[in-house]
């Protein structure tokens, strides 16, 4: 480099690419600093953040029945389970399943299924609610857009979702009232 | 290139301080073009028309559009009945965006079946593919805009698809929303980009015409121009051609505009979207279709993600897996077939990803039949009980024989289609490369046109003061 033919240390520039890589480092922090707020800015704000849970009143539902509510804008299967749905959930063999959980693990009651209906795959809503709509071969849920299929306790068997529905946090106020989030 | 002079005084003022018309005289006037060029080379104007057309409508439709969840269903139905041309303005946006995707497919396969792609033009071909790739970006969020139900099941599904990134997948998709579900900030920015990206487009344009001019077009014949005995003048055969090419395109995209302006379209848009309940078929618009396919061929979720953007990003190296010197398709036998065949793939994979993964599709019959029915026809078909025909259309691969009929499992001809997708880059191509033997190559342009290379004083000395 130039420098060196005017007498600077022997190892040429050592002061200048010092102080070039401090500058440029100084740089690069700042342009990271002013970009954290700006990409940070477009996370969920405050007012998304405070979403209130919401609290379900379970009294009306009969056996076999199945209601969904909105909890941050998703919904939020509730299922009551019949005997031999609630027995079919249990007995299934979990070497068999793709993400392997116990019923025992995601239900608080084994008589109140509480899921959040987002398919693990791409964000559809499975179907199997309603009476009309298909269940799928597991008699869970089964999701129209990829087809893949949930059984009676929301797990993975059939089709491209990777995970078992999402358990959302509840905790039961009463036997005939659980408060979602 | 000696300057040209101009007339008006005024012109020579500004272009003695910014050559501006200096320059649109090079590039758009006298810039020298293969004398040879078909009808295949048009749809590189048509496509510049088409964004010049969508920006120009865009921008006075979103004068109109209010780009929130409460509103946004709305403002687009108070566009159709309200505003005066409303109708109009949104009908040639929609069907704008179907015909500038039209174009820019057979711009592409222009380009495989030319050799367009081939050195020294690998930067042109790669930037034309940063253009496709920003289009479809801004096709996408343009759609979610109305926000009905097809707006909003494809933005949630088309977001999520960034969730199958390993650890900060779900992360990255909070971040894209602005909350925990595609809602009123993620339109508001949706909309914003939407808005931006054309402007981004138009930028790599330029880019993109920058790069062609280095080198000029190819041509049918895919060999270099040798001098100008082998070009014209852009101006006026080349502005004449595509100005007539440009007609007929119009009359094409008049009859969608003002005949069928919905059967591009999907009619569960025209019901406002509702977070709680996903349509029975999200289907992607039709330019979508053919990767929807491959996305869906793949079982695993991760591995049908990376399918589909490997299917782009394949493009990127195209010219380095295409290893034969011989540009045009004309002259390689071999390779003629497969780019056929190709696009023929590229069809099932469109039609494979406009139907359900489970039905099935019977070649003789022509029909699509949904599992169910399906099942039910080998069952009357083999005399086996529901249950034992469940079972035994459950095991197969995906081919069966029903009710006479033959039929393919959509998701198995989407696996096929998507295996010869690829192995047509990855494998068929480079094999080409060395096993072909391309046809022999004319020596000049002009030699297969004029019979002999003299012929120069014909068409090369009007406005080239090359000397």
């Amino acid at each position: 480099m130039a420098q060196a033919t005017h007498g600077g240390p022997a190892e040429s520039g050592t002061r200048r690419d010092f102080l070039n890589l401090m500058t440029t480092s100084l740089a690069g922090f700042g342009a990271l600093a002013v970009a954290w707020p700006m990409i940070h800015s477009l996370n969920p704000s405050k007012d998304v953040l405070a979403l209130a849970s919401v609290e379900v009143d379970l009294s009306a539902i009969e056996v076999g029945q199945a209601v969904t509510v909105k909890w941050r804008g998703k919904p939020v299967f509730i299922r009551r389970r019949t005997e031999e749905e609630i027995k079919q959930a249990e007995e299934v063999d979990l070497a068999t399943l793709r993400d392997p959980q116990p019923d025992d693990v995601r239900v608080q009651k084994p008589e109140w299924l509480i899921l959040v209906g987002v398919c693990t795959h791409l964000g559809c809503v499975p179907q199997g609610q309603k009476p009309a709509e298909p269940r799928g071969q597991y008699g869970g849920w089964f999701c129209p857009c990829h087809g893949s299929e949930y059984d009676t306790s929301g797990r993975i068997r059939r089709g491209p979702a990777p995970l078992n529905l999402e358990v959302p946090t509840y905790t039961f106020e009463s036997d005939t009232l659980v408060k979602i989030g | 290139m000696a300057a040209p002079v101009f007339k008006n005084p005024v012109i020579r003022w500004i272009d003695h301080r910014l050559p501006i018309f200096s320059y649109l005289h090079h590039e758009a006037y006298e810039y020298p073009t293969p004398k040879n060029l078909s009808y295949w080379w048009n749809f590189g104007s048509l496509a510049g028309v088409m964004l010049m057309v969508m920006i120009a409508t865009g921008l006075i439709l979103a004068m109109q559009y209010t780009p929130h969840v409460d509103h946004a269903f709305n403002s687009v139905e108070r566009i159709m009945r309200d505003v005066n041309y409303g109708w109009l303005l949104r009908y040639i946006h929609m069907n704008g965006a179907s015909m500038f995707f039209i174009v820019v497919y057979i711009h592409i396969f222009r380009g495989l079946y030319y050799g367009s792609y081939k050195a020294p033009r690998e930067l042109l071909w790669q930037l034309g593919v940063v253009i496709y790739l920003l289009m479809m970006a801004t096709a996408f969020m343009g759609y979610v805009l109305p926000w009905g139900q097809m707006s909003f099941w494809g933005a949630t599904v088309i977001t999520n698809l960034f969730s199958a990134i390993p650890w900060v997948g779900d992360s990255i998709v909070t971040l894209l929303w602005g909350g925990f579900s595609v809602d009123n900030p993620t339109l508001n920015r949706l909309f914003v980009l939407h808005f931006l990206l054309p402007f981004v487009i138009l930028a790599v344009v330029v880019l993109h015409i920058g790069a062609l001019h280095r080198f000029g077009s190819n041509n049918p014949l895919g060999i270099d121009t040798k001098g100008p005995q082998d070009t014209i003048p852009f101006h006026p055969y080349y502005t004449v051609k595509d100005m007539f090419g440009l007609g007929v395109f119009f009359i094409f995209f008049a009859f969608w505009v003002f005949w069928a302006p919905n059967a591009l379209g999907h009619p569960d848009n025209y019901i406002p979207a509702n977070p709680l309940s996903t349509p029975e078929h999200i289907v992607p618009e039709w330019y979508y279709l053919p990767f929807y396919a491959i996305l869906r061929s793949i079982p695993d979720k991760l591995m049908g993600v990376i399918a589909m953007g490997a299917s782009i990003v394949i493009l990127f190296f195209l010219p380095w897996l295409d290893r034969s010197p011989v540009r045009s398709g004309t002259f390689r036998p071999v390779f003629k077939w497969f780019f056929w065949i190709l696009v023929f793939d590229c069809v099932i994979l469109m039609f494979c990803g406009k139907y359900a993964p489970e039905a099935y599709w019977t070649p003789f019959t022509f029909e699509i039949v949904d599992a169910a029915t399906f099942t039910e026809r080998y069952a009357a078909l083999a005399g086996l009980s529901h249950e034992a025909a469940l079972n035994a259309v459950g095991e197969m691969w995906g081919v069966n024989f029903a009710s006479g009929t033959f039929g393919i499992k959509i998701v198995r001809l989407g696996q096929l289609a998507t295996i010869y997708y690829f192995a047509y880059f990855l494998i068929i191509l480079p094999l080409l490369s060395i096993f072909e033997t391309p046809k022999q190559v004319p020596l000049s342009i002009s030699k297969p046109v004029l019979g002999g290379g003299r012929a120069a004083a014909h068409a090369a000395a009007k406005p080239m003061e090359k000397a």
